[in-house]
């Protein structure tokens, strides 16, 4: 295999993935309108009640609005994992998954190509929402939209790459409904994606804490300093460490020779 | 010449189900083999192994000489699959299905476009490359599967029950193109459960149970293939 053959390899699962996702048309105006809702109707009503000190990268009072979208900008991310996870399942029940897995190229190889597929398709997503976001005075800094793209491509890996580990463990695509209630919910609301931490620990340190350690808390957060031209490291070396915590599990569980779903009868 | 397949003692167990015991076939280059079993024989356990969707923990399975286990790319390079369920993308066109089944194999758009008419016209399909997949016809769809399974020209064609759920004429076009394949010097590996896909200069893989009970040409069976078969899987008509 020379590295011509690799980058075809790559660009073919890339090309067919963003086909998916433009003959989806309904997916993309989806994963738009959820964060939107979120903007335009819950932050619009969070803005009378919820007060917000302070809070790095902030260096003034900000509006709830914009509190709330690096969150957002991370929720459509989220979504974006799970629905490349369901396709995963989805492609597994049909059969398409057994093309992908029967080429010559590694596995660990295929995985990522198609983990960086999807995470293309959610900073699509991500930009498109952040423009709409600018008419609705959401306005950071110019040079904060360069410095969030970084940020997007590890947060959109690090959630990918959950994906797929939870796709490798799922066997049916009924079991998307406990996933999205038992993963996804908590995981976006037990997080700073809403609320600020120091709001979580004036209602429960319990809670505070579970925030605190949330995966997803350090991807909003990660996503929310880069947009204000900040870095924060503890962010970066959290997300960095569950990418390759998930993206490890998820290439062990599709391995045939370690992977647990693959010896399971009729597992493919 | 090394076999176009070569399968030593394989066996595989899900738990404690054993679905295949020491299976040991050959598949000769340029031949037309088929693999005949009931529903639950272990043809797919089979397939899956040589295909590597599971790991052989036991045996050794080589495809034109190169080890599967520890040659895994060069094995599957020189394979090309048609899986019982469809496999092809049903939103993208036929040429977009091949062309991202050759970028699979490394092979780019230009040459996956040369290919992809070229496999077509193997396969009848000249006229629909720009057909979306959905707008096939069940045999249709078939062959543009056999079509993708052959883009990356392989040195063997696996099929398992790929005649499954087409009518009476589909199913002979698709028998019949399979022939018609091996002629060309690719080696053609099918597995069925029906014997009427079955012809006498064929060779002939019987597995029952996870085991071979049979293995020659078919012709060597006798004139009734249907009561040798019940004769040996033990099967009643």
């Amino acid at each position: 295999m020379t590295p011509r053959m690799w980058l075809t390899a790559f660009l073919g699962i890339s090309r067919r993935e963003t086909l998916r996702f433009v003959n989806q048309r309904g997916r993309f105006l989806a994963a738009l309108v959820r964060p939107l809702v979120w903007l335009f109707i819950f932050a619009a009503g969070f803005r009378a009640v919820l007060g917000l000190s302070i809070t790095p990268p902030y260096q003034t009072y900000v509006l709830y609005e914009v509190y709330v979208t690096p969150g957002l900008c991370a929720m459509i991310q989220l979504f974006n994992g799970m629905q490349s996870s369901l396709s995963m399942v989805y492609d597994r029940e049909t059969g398409a998954m057994r093309t992908l897995l029967v080429s010559p190229f590694p596995r660990w190889f295929l995985l990522a190509s198609k983990l960086v597929a999807g995470v293309i398709v959610s900073i699509i997503q991500v930009y498109t929402f952040l423009a709409i976001a600018w008419f609705w005075d959401v306005r950071p800094p110019v040079a904060g939209y360069l410095t969030l793209l970084p940020a997007l491509v590890l947060s959109g890996l690090m959630l990918g790459a959950m994906g797929l580990f939870i796709s490798s463990a799922i066997k049916q695509l009924e079991n998307f409904a406990g996933v999205m209630n038992f993963v996804i919910f908590p995981m976006f609301f037990a997080s700073t994606a809403l609320y600020p931490l120091w709001r979580m620990r004036e209602s429960s340190t319990l809670l505070h804490d579970i925030c605190a350690v949330n995966p997803f808390s350090h991807a909003v957060e990660l996503i929310r300093f880069a947009l204000y031209q900040r870095f924060d490291l503890l962010s970066f070396l959290v997300v960095s460490g569950c990418l390759i915590l998930f993206f490890a599990g998820a290439v062990i569980m599709y391995d045939p020779a370690k992977g647990l779903w693959a010896r399971r009868k009729g597992g493919t | 010449m090394t076999d176009a397949l070569s399968i030593q003692n394989v066996s595989h167990s899900f738990g404690r189900f054993q679905a295949l015991k020491d299976v040991t076939l050959n598949v000769p280059r340029g031949g037309f083999t088929a693999l005949l079993g009931v529903n639950g024989a272990g043809k797919t356990t089979l397939f899956s192994l040589i295909t590597r969707l599971y790991d052989n923990a036991s045996g050794r399975i080589e495809v034109a000489g190169h080890d599967l286990r520890r040659q895994p790319g060069a094995a599957l390079a020189r394979l090309g699959v048609v899986f019982q369920s469809r496999a092809l993308d049903a939103d993208l066109t036929v040429a977009q299905n091949l062309a991202y089944h050759a970028a699979l194999h490394g092979i780019g758009r230009r040459e996956a476009r040369a290919r992809s008419l070229e496999v077509l016209a193997q396969v009848g399909l000249s006229d629909r490359l720009d057909a979306k997949v959905s707008a096939l016809s069940g045999g249709q769809q078939r062959r543009a599967e056999i079509a993708r399974a052959l883009i990356h020209r392989p040195q063997i064609l696996l099929l398992d029950e790929a005649t499954v759920g087409l009518d009476v004429k589909s199913r002979a076009e698709v028998v019949a193109l399979t022939r018609s394949l091996t002629t060309t010097g690719v080696s053609a590996l099918w597995a069925t459960h029906i014997l009427d896909e079955i012809r006498p200069d064929d060779g002939l893989v019987i597995l029952h149970k996870g085991q071979v009970l049979a293995d020659g040409r078919a012709g060597d069976l006798g004139c009734d293939l249907t009561a040798k078969f019940l004769q040996l899987t033990g099967e009643q008509a």
